[in-house]
């Protein structure tokens, strides 16, 4: 099995999820009897993989994709997956891949088996993906060639293989991609400057809550333990909390000492956020919920009952 | 302006899921069905520019007869018509082979944009809109936060990318464009709505209707509840029981009092 792997830049390193995505493709090279080949689209990457253990690294150095633009990202990877006759193309599953590998799939009518959290290299690859909010798991292959992307998480960097690789630069043809798709500059909002990153308790609350009303439950527990407050991407959603509170994929990464999830059902893309937290301790009426599937502590029943008699408790305490 | 909407019944997220009894699928049987969160900013993005510019939203689903009801709560909501794709083939298709569907029954409208919702809350392939524009030749972008017109024939998204960074850009005309949650405030159908509702018109659509044979090329192997990684230790009893255990093991184990 011949294995290319994307490596994607970001701010002019390596993306942390592009390493992940090689380390696996190292297993399913041993799982497969094949080969791993990198491809990066910046020679300011290329030094760096060259010290891992594959069998070649590509670099494609070509002024039109210095920034990312989706229509000739797909048109030089099209290019590079024809050069390289690959089987099976690995991504890290990052927004920017989000954004351009269905399309390249679409293109090369090869399945993209997206945002998978493992595979079986033993016969083919077969993709392991969550549904329905993470509750399930799925396993899909498929003949012919693939595309496959994995999330964040799914591999350890530091799992990744050491050893010599040749570069081969590979030149491909741009200047017929249209220009119908035009990225603009990348910039922040302004931020009320929350770095939950730093807190030692986080106190999170979900769509569980019900409603704005309700949140005020949640502050007075977050205040007792002395901690920042966190939410969920719904809550963010309805405007009940703003977005500098939100943990997950598309808010803020935190891992404190102690994560309390309140009403927090636990979606794939909110455990990207916190998984990897200390302690978790999820309250939710929902025994089937996903966020019990990773916490040290769990809690069956109603936030509104045991809430205000939280907070009281550890005031009592602490007095 | 000529808007298409994709959107999709799921089932309810907070409804617990059993595996039927072929091993690679969901049992349905109890299911409460909702439509997919993301789909409904979609559709209000709609429904907000056409109020703006003129036009006319037409709605597009694809699943068993029940998921009709997501094109009638859009119609009630003020969508002018609905596309239903319905056949017994498109059940269990991947989702390349469902984006040819759609493509194959969109292709003749020559819509000026199409939205769907970022990713649906069942498979979450978060793959439709992107495939769906190669397919037919348009613009795209993804996990869009906010739109605005640029003549009549372009159009601005505001996108969503990592770690607090957003990015304009600029779309011609046809455009595909998947919409992330939280964008706008959905509406509630109104009274009027839901009687005029009944007046408008649903085209549905079999595979020999768009004269299509869809085949899947992935196959699921397997599906299955996942086993723990972690042993969580659960905290029961009266509501003053769990509360005084939480308070020592907050204190004691976690040691953060």
């Amino acid at each position: 099995m011949k294995i290319l792997v994307y490596i994607q830049r970001d701010d002019n390193s390596i993306g942390r999820n592009s390493i992940e995505a090689l380390a696996g493709a190292q297993k399913f090279a041993k799982e497969s009897n094949g080969q791993v080949s990198a491809v990066c689209f910046d020679s300011n990457l290329t030094a760096k993989l060259t010290g891992y253990n594959i069998s070649e690294v590509i670099t494609v150095d070509n002024s039109a994709l210095n920034t990312y633009s989706p229509l000739h990202f797909i048109a030089a990877m099209e290019q590079v997956i024809a050069d390289t006759d690959a089987d099976v193309v690995v991504f890290g599953h990052s927004y920017q891949v989000r954004d351009w590998a269905p399309r390249l799939s679409a293109r090369l009518d090869a399945p993209f088996i997206s945002d998978c959290v493992d595979a079986d290299g033993s016969a083919g690859l077969t993709g392991i993906r969550q549904v329905y909010q993470g509750k399930i798991n799925t396993n899909i292959c498929a003949e012919g060639l693939i595309l496959m992307s994995f999330q964040s998480g799914a591999f350890r960097s530091d799992s990744i293989e050491a050893g010599s690789a040749p570069n081969r630069n590979l030149d491909v043809e741009l200047s017929a991609v249209p220009s119908t798709i035009r990225p603009g500059e990348k910039f922040k909002e302004s931020k009320g400057g929350v770095d939950l990153s730093r807190a030692k308790v986080v106190v999170s609350v979900g769509r569980g809550i019900g409603k704005e009303e309700n949140i005020p439950l949640v502050e007075e527990l977050k205040e007792v333990l002395g901690a920042e407050l966190g939410s969920s991407r719904p809550v963010v959603d309805y405007g009940w909390l703003p977005h500098e509170r939100q943990v997950g994929s598309s808010g803020q990464v935190v891992t404190p000492k102690m994560y309390l999830a309140i009403g927090i059902s636990g979606a794939i893309q909110h455990q990207v956020g916190m998984k990897g937290s200390d302690n978790i301790v999820a309250i939710n009426k929902d025994p089937n919920a996903p966020i019990f599937e990773i916490s040290d502590y769990g809690v069956v029943g109603d936030l509104f009952e045991i809430l205000p008699k939280l907070s009281q408790s550890i005031k009592d305490y602490k007095s | 302006m000529k808007i298409c909407v994709l959107m999709k019944q799921v089932p309810d997220k907070n409804a617990s899921l059993k595996i039927n009894e072929t091993g690679l699928g969901i049992d349905t049987s109890d299911l409460t069905f909702v439509t997919n969160e993301s789909d409904s900013y979609a559709l209000e993005e709609a429904l907000l520019l056409k109020e703006k510019n003129g036009g006319e939203v037409v709605v597009c689903t694809l699943g068993a007869e029940p998921s009709l009801q997501v094109v009638k709560d859009a119609l009630s909501k003020g969508a002018d018509r609905g596309l239903f794709l319905r056949d017994d083939i498109f059940d269990n298709l991947d989702i390349l082979s469902l984006s040819k569907v759609f493509a194959a029954a969109l292709k003749d409208e020559n819509f000026d944009l199409i939205f769907s919702g970022l990713q649906s809350d069942d498979v979450g392939n978060g793959q439709l809109g992107l495939l769906i524009a190669e397919h037919l030749n348009t613009s795209h972008a993804s996990l869009v936060m906010q739109t605005e017109m640029v003549g009549d024939s372009a159009i601005k998204a505001k996108r969503e990318l990592e770690n607090g960074w957003f990015q304009w850009t600029e779309l011609d005309f046809p455009a595909s464009l998947t919409i992330q949650s939280g964008i706008n405030t959905p509406r509630y159908a109104s009274l009027r709505g839901i009687m005029m509702m009944k007046k408008k018109t649903i085209d549905t659509k079999s595979a020999g209707d768009l004269g299509i044979s869809p085949t899947s090329q992935t196959s699921t192997t397997k599906m299955y509840i996942p086993e723990k990684t972690k042993e969580t230790i659960y905290v029961d009893g009266s509501t003053d029981d769990i509360v005084s255990k939480l308070v020592d093991i907050f204190a004691n184990d976690i040691k953060v009092l």
